[in-house]
């Protein structure tokens, strides 16, 4: 699935989510399912929370006790590989990557995208973050219904 | 009068394109506009004109390809000069385009 | 005829870091371009870059273009000449350069071809219709120069550069209609990948184009499926409009110079093309021309700048004004190189390196 459409399984989508205690508090969900020569994720994450090594070909992996979810990985990563994720209540809040006009604001609705890029829900936005560090790339705070926990990954405009 | 279709980006999410100042030049007898900083290629291309010559042998129309002066595809005379590489060469006010037809004359 | 340390021809990546060494060496660097702004393909890559933080990992491309230029700043040996397309290489390490309609010569002691690549082609009916770019061509339009190659486009390729121009063009605003692959895996990043599916582009794996449809411009293509042995799958045939096409099928080193001076020369298909015969110093067959970047093997960026500052050492050792530190230097540049090509993506590279050290390697 992944090497054919781009589309990872579910399996591996889960493999990357903590488990549901842990995600009470905001996590980084780091969705890099090859080996590449990479680790900005690393290097940038102030909490250590990440490690790859000294290969860095090797997947990261989250030290789940470590991340406060602050999202630096989020937009720091080449590939926008990375999200933020957190249970509260009955919805889910996640942090996103986005580099794309018009910027979302505050209290819009935009569609909610799953990994195949299919609209499956609506995304609330709760705030937009752009400073000089992430350069040029916005950390997005949404919410969307619990349901989509692991089916949601990026929002989309609507056209009126 | 050529068609000005809106080839031009305004707003990028990564970069600025600020205005920049017109620049007229003749196109196959016509004057047309393309901004400083424009090569000719960039210029006719964002005026909608894909076709820069004809080929040699078949007269078949044809267009740039690589766009940093490698392919030789972008051939066109420039103010009586024939192959001049329009996808690496700055376009300048007054210049006189026109589409390259066979080799080329030297004059 | 002036005469300088050492000519770098291009000022890419490779270029400027092989002069950055060469210049902390002593030794005297002419580097010539014969575009506008130094910096090579980097100046139009508005993606952020990988590797580790010593190849700017995270930094846009446009941006390492900048700090490896002004990396430069300060050097009095320092020589750049832009504009000038480098038209003849000579033996006798002459350079002849085309400058402002002037024809001008250039000797050294050394020479660093840093020429970079072209973009390949795709055999297909009307390949040659207005309005087929390949995809380099789109980023620099699009990139450098603001413009647009069409509204609605669809990708050759789902190699890093069409999946990461797909997304360039997304950005700008154009609508990509689909990513073709002929292969039955997308060929680069699964992030890249996953990127566009996200953005709700089909990447069509095992699928190839056809035909290109227009009479002065192509105004569709038709595609069809291929099946395991890569031959036409019957009844698949399907037609996508669109008002440009967008072809990434590879990269092949731009060799001509060092074809045209004599270094002996080998077809590797794994580097993407013919590529000269080297040295363990980057040298060529021919005396005191050396070779770094993707002239002498296509890979990413990141290789290309390690490569560079290597190959700016070797070349001062070899005129025996060696670095300071040309051992250390030398050994963590090659620690690096190792690491990039370590990971599954750089199995490639690795084969055709050592199909091109194979056999007879000096005259």
């Amino acid at each position: 699935m992944l090497n054919h459409r781009g589309i990872p399984t579910k399996a591996q989508v889960l493999s990357r989510f903590p488990d549901a205690k842990a995600l009470l508090r905001p996590k980084a969900i780091l969705e890099c399912y090859e080996d590449i020569p990479c680790n900005p994720c690393e290097t940038s994450c102030p909490f250590d929370a990440i490690s790859i090594g000294s290969n860095i070909n090797l997947q990261p992996q989250l030290i789940v006790e470590a991340c406060t979810g602050c999202g630096i990985c989020v937009t720091s990563c080449p590939g926008l590989a990375i999200i933020v994720a957190q249970i509260i209540k009955d919805q889910a809040m996640f942090k996103l990557p986005y580099e794309f006009l018009p910027y979302p604001k505050k209290d819009e609705i935009w569609h909610g995208i799953n990994r195949s890029g299919d609209v499956i829900c609506d995304a609330k936005i709760q705030s937009v973050l752009f400073n000089k560090k992430q350069d040029h790339t916005l950390q997005v705070t949404v919410l969307v219904p619990i349901d989509y926990l692991y089916n949601f990954v990026t929002i989309r405009a609507k056209h009126e | 009068m050529i068609k000005v279709i809106a080839m031009r980006i305004e707003r990028h999410p990564i970069l600025d394109f600020p205005k920049k100042q017109a620049i007229f030049f003749m196109f196959e007898g016509e004057k047309v506009m393309g901004f400083h900083g424009d090569t000719i290629a960039s210029a006719l291309h964002a005026l909608g004109i894909k076709t820069l010559s004809y080929s040699i042998s078949k007269n078949r129309p044809r267009g740039f390809y690589c766009a940093i002066g490698n392919c030789a595809s972008c051939n066109m005379i420039v103010n009586g000069v024939p192959n001049v590489r329009t996808c690496i060469t700055s376009l300048e006010e007054n210049m006189i385009v026109e589409r390259q037809i066979n080799k080329g004359v030297i004059k | 005829m002036t005469y300088k340390d050492l000519i770098i021809i291009g000022g890419g990546p490779s270029g400027l870091c092989a002069a950055k060494t060469a210049l902390e060496a002593g030794i005297s660097v002419l580097i010539i371009d014969r575009s506008e702004k130094l910096g090579g393909q980097l100046v139009k890559q508005t993606h952020k870059f990988f590797g580790s933080k010593d190849q700017y990992a995270k930094t846009r491309g446009f941006d390492i273009a900048e700090k490896l230029v002004k990396d430069l700043k300060n050097y009095e040996n320092l020589q750049i000449l832009i504009n000038a397309t480098v038209v003849g290489l000579y033996k006798d390490k002459v350079v002849t350069v085309l400058n402002n309609e002037k024809y001008v010569r250039y000797q050294a002691k050394s020479i660093i071809v840093a020429t970079g690549a072209s973009e390949k082609f795709l055999a297909f009916e009307n390949n040659d219709l207005p309005g087929i770019y390949g995809a380099g061509a789109t980023q620099t339009l699009m990139n450098n120069y603001g413009v647009l190659p069409g509204k609605e486009v669809v990708m050759i390729g789902s190699g890093n550069i069409g999946l990461i121009v797909s997304y360039q063009l997304m950005q700008a605003g154009v609508k990509v209609k689909a990513i073709i692959e002929a292969s039955p895996t997308i060929g680069g990043y699964k992030v890249h990948a996953s990127k566009m599916t996200r953005l709700g582009v089909p990447i069509l794996t095992s699928t190839t184009v056809k035909k290109a449809i227009g009479e002065t411009e192509i105004k569709a293509i038709e595609i069809v499926s291929l099946d395991e042995k890569w031959q036409e799958l019957p009844n698949t045939s399907r037609i996508i409009e669109i008002d440009a096409l967008c072809i990434s099928v590879g990269l092949s080193p731009m060799h001509q110079l060092l074809s045209m001076v004599g270094a002996r020369m080998k077809f590797v298909f794994e580097l993407g093309g013919f590529v000269p015969i080297i040295d363990d110093n980057n040298q060529t067959t021919q005396d005191s021309i050396f070779v770094c970047g993707d002239a002498v093997g296509i890979e990413e960026a990141s290789s290309a700048m390690m490569e560079g500052y290597m190959t700016g050492l070797f070349v001062a050792k070899h005129l025996n004004h060696p670095h300071p530190n040309h051992e250390k230097l030398i050994q963590y540049y090659e620690e690096q190189l190792k690491l990039l090509r370590d990971g599954p993506f750089g199995e490639k590279t690795k084969v055709g390196l050592s199909k091109l050290k194979e056999g007879d390697t000096h005259a």
